[in-house]
């Protein structure tokens, strides 16, 4: 499905997430963070851009290699982004939620 | 591997050596029946030896190192051979010392695994005498060597309690570090039904930080908790130790791979199949079997000169018990999540995809004889092909 935001359309899937990483830019990043009442600050674009890479290198993501990456400790990734902070990320950085087989 | 390039390879030209420090070859996907009494520990082991083609050597000694600058495996014993070509098999294995508190004062008391054969038959004398309670089935982190194991262990604890008469006594919770049991929309949408009518809670997005072994319960890095009686957990799964000594492998000792062609991204001498490998598909026995169709022809590509074909796409091909004597059956790839369709004929089946029926849990219990009788000698399955085969599939 179609969606616009910060003056952009964009697909997405039943959930949200971005389903075309070509089409995700700064502004769109800032907009999703808000819709999860998240203001982004110089060390979430950290970690955000850091789980840019690792996708495109497609190397799998999970909240303990985060925490071994040297970016972010756990708690403080917990900190910027809560609750669910692999799932709010990954939206926010316009890439797929990790995912099993079905 | 063996069995198929021992066919192609002229044997005054080519000698084949198997590594494995292992006496014992063991059906993996047994391992998961034997807590509820329905394999025997006996069904899914045998002799290795059995398995060893005509014309291959067979070394029985660990590995220490290996030095792919020098084409060299070191080995144990402090002997060595040398390679033209290697290729990994080593596979995944839990490692539950990745967790603070899994393998403490309760492991193997009240904390569980079914990954491993003693974890296996360990549980299943645990849940002989159990007497119900809160049984939290739990993914620590994936990625792990099948996916849906956990899931099917839930479906089959139901069956399992139900048959024993005490269903009501036993809480049973799925715990996964993901956002849900079902993370593609599809397969979300045609199985989400299986918990709710089976009665199992979930606990989604858990990332477990340690298992308090005094209270019995995990507790994640957000502070949830979840109390048990009996927890059966997945712990990480690693690749083998030799690779982080040997400096071969990724954080969880994976080996980075080519994903389409199965060559290793250290050097062009080393192949790469199965669990072992880093690809971002199932680490299931049927990847492994549909690689081998296609490394076989990268060996004989890379031996000739000739390049690879860039022919894998990550086709997985599962089995999934459901209980009752019913299961289900999923088909997919890189590109394509689990559809809807027939299999392995189009049009005719007879199993179906994504949907559960009896004649699919049939086919998952006549894998073990296809596995013992037909993969390990290299014997392709009739109809089922290397690739995804995309006819009689409903794509939407």
């Amino acid at each position: 499905m179609e969606k616009t935001i910060a003056g952009k359309t964009i697909n997405v899937n039943e959930e949200g997430f971005m389903t075309d990483f070509g089409q995700w830019t700064k502004e769109v990043g800032e907009e999703l963070a808000k819709e999860n009442e998240i203001e982004l600050t110089p060390r979430h674009w950290e970690v955000l851009t850091y789980i840019q890479d690792q996708v495109k290198k497609e190397v799998g993501l999970t909240i303990r290699g985060i925490g071994k990456s040297g970016i972010v400790d756990i708690k403080e990734f917990y900190a910027l982004f809560p609750k669910a902070p692999l799932k709010t990320a990954t939206k926010i950085a316009g890439v797929p939620k990790p995912a099993s087989c079905i | 591997m063996a069995s198929h390039l021992r066919k192609k390879l002229r044997k005054n030209e080519w000698k084949i050596t198997i590594v494995d420090e292992r006496k014992e070859h063991y059906y993996q996907p047994g391992f998961l029946f034997i807590p509820f009494g329905i394999y025997s520990p006996q069904q899914t082991v045998k002799p290795i030896k059995k398995f060893i083609p005509k014309g291959v050597e067979l070394v029985q000694e660990s590995i220490e190192l290996v030095k792919p600058e020098d084409n060299k495996v070191i080995l144990a014993n402090g002997s060595h051979l040398l390679y033209d070509i290697m290729i990994i098999a080593t596979g995944s294995d839990i490692a539950p010392e990745e967790v603070e508190g899994m393998k403490g004062a309760e492991w193997q008391k009240s904390v569980f695994d079914f990954y491993s054969y003693e974890g296996s038959v360990a549980l299943a004398e645990k849940l002989k005498n159990w007497e119900g309670g809160k049984l939290v089935v739990h993914i620590t982190e994936i990625p792990i060597k099948c996916p849906v194991a956990p899931l099917e262990f839930a479906f089959l604890a139901d069956a399992y309690f139900k048959k024993k008469n005490m269903r009501h006594k036993v809480e049973i919770t799925y715990v996964t570090p993901l956002s849900g049991p079902f993370t593609k929309p599809k397969c979300n949408l045609a199985l989400s039904h299986l918990l709710k009518d089976k009665n199992i809670n979930t606990v989604n997005d858990f990332a477990i930080m340690e298992v308090d072994n005094d209270n019995k319960k995990i507790v994640d890095y957000g502070g949830e908790e979840v109390s048990f009686d009996l927890l059966v957990t997945v712990p990480t799964n690693k690749g083998n130790a030799v690779w982080e000594r040997s400096g071969m492998g990724d954080d969880l000792n994976f080996i980075p791979t080519q994903k389409h062609t199965l060559q290793s991204k250290l050097k062009e001498n080393i192949f790469v199949i199965g669990d072992a490998t880093n690809l971002p598909t199932s680490k299931a026995g049927s990847v492994a079997h549909f690689q081998a169709e296609i490394l076989t022809e990268n060996i004989l590509n890379f031996i000739a000169g000739k390049p690879l074909a860039e022919d894998f796409d990550g086709h997985s091909n599962c089995f999934i018990e459901t209980g009752n004597g019913k299961a289900l059956l999923i088909d997919f790839n890189y590109d394509h999540e689990p559809v809807r369709g027939t299999f392995p004929i189009a049009g005719i089946g007879p199993l179906k995809l994504l949907k559960e029926n009896r004649i699919n849990h049939f086919g998952k219990l006549a894998f073990r004889w296809v596995y013992w009788n037909m993969l390990l000698k290299g014997i392709p399955i009739p109809f089922v092909p290397a690739k995804m085969n995309k006819a009689g599939k409903i794509f939407d």
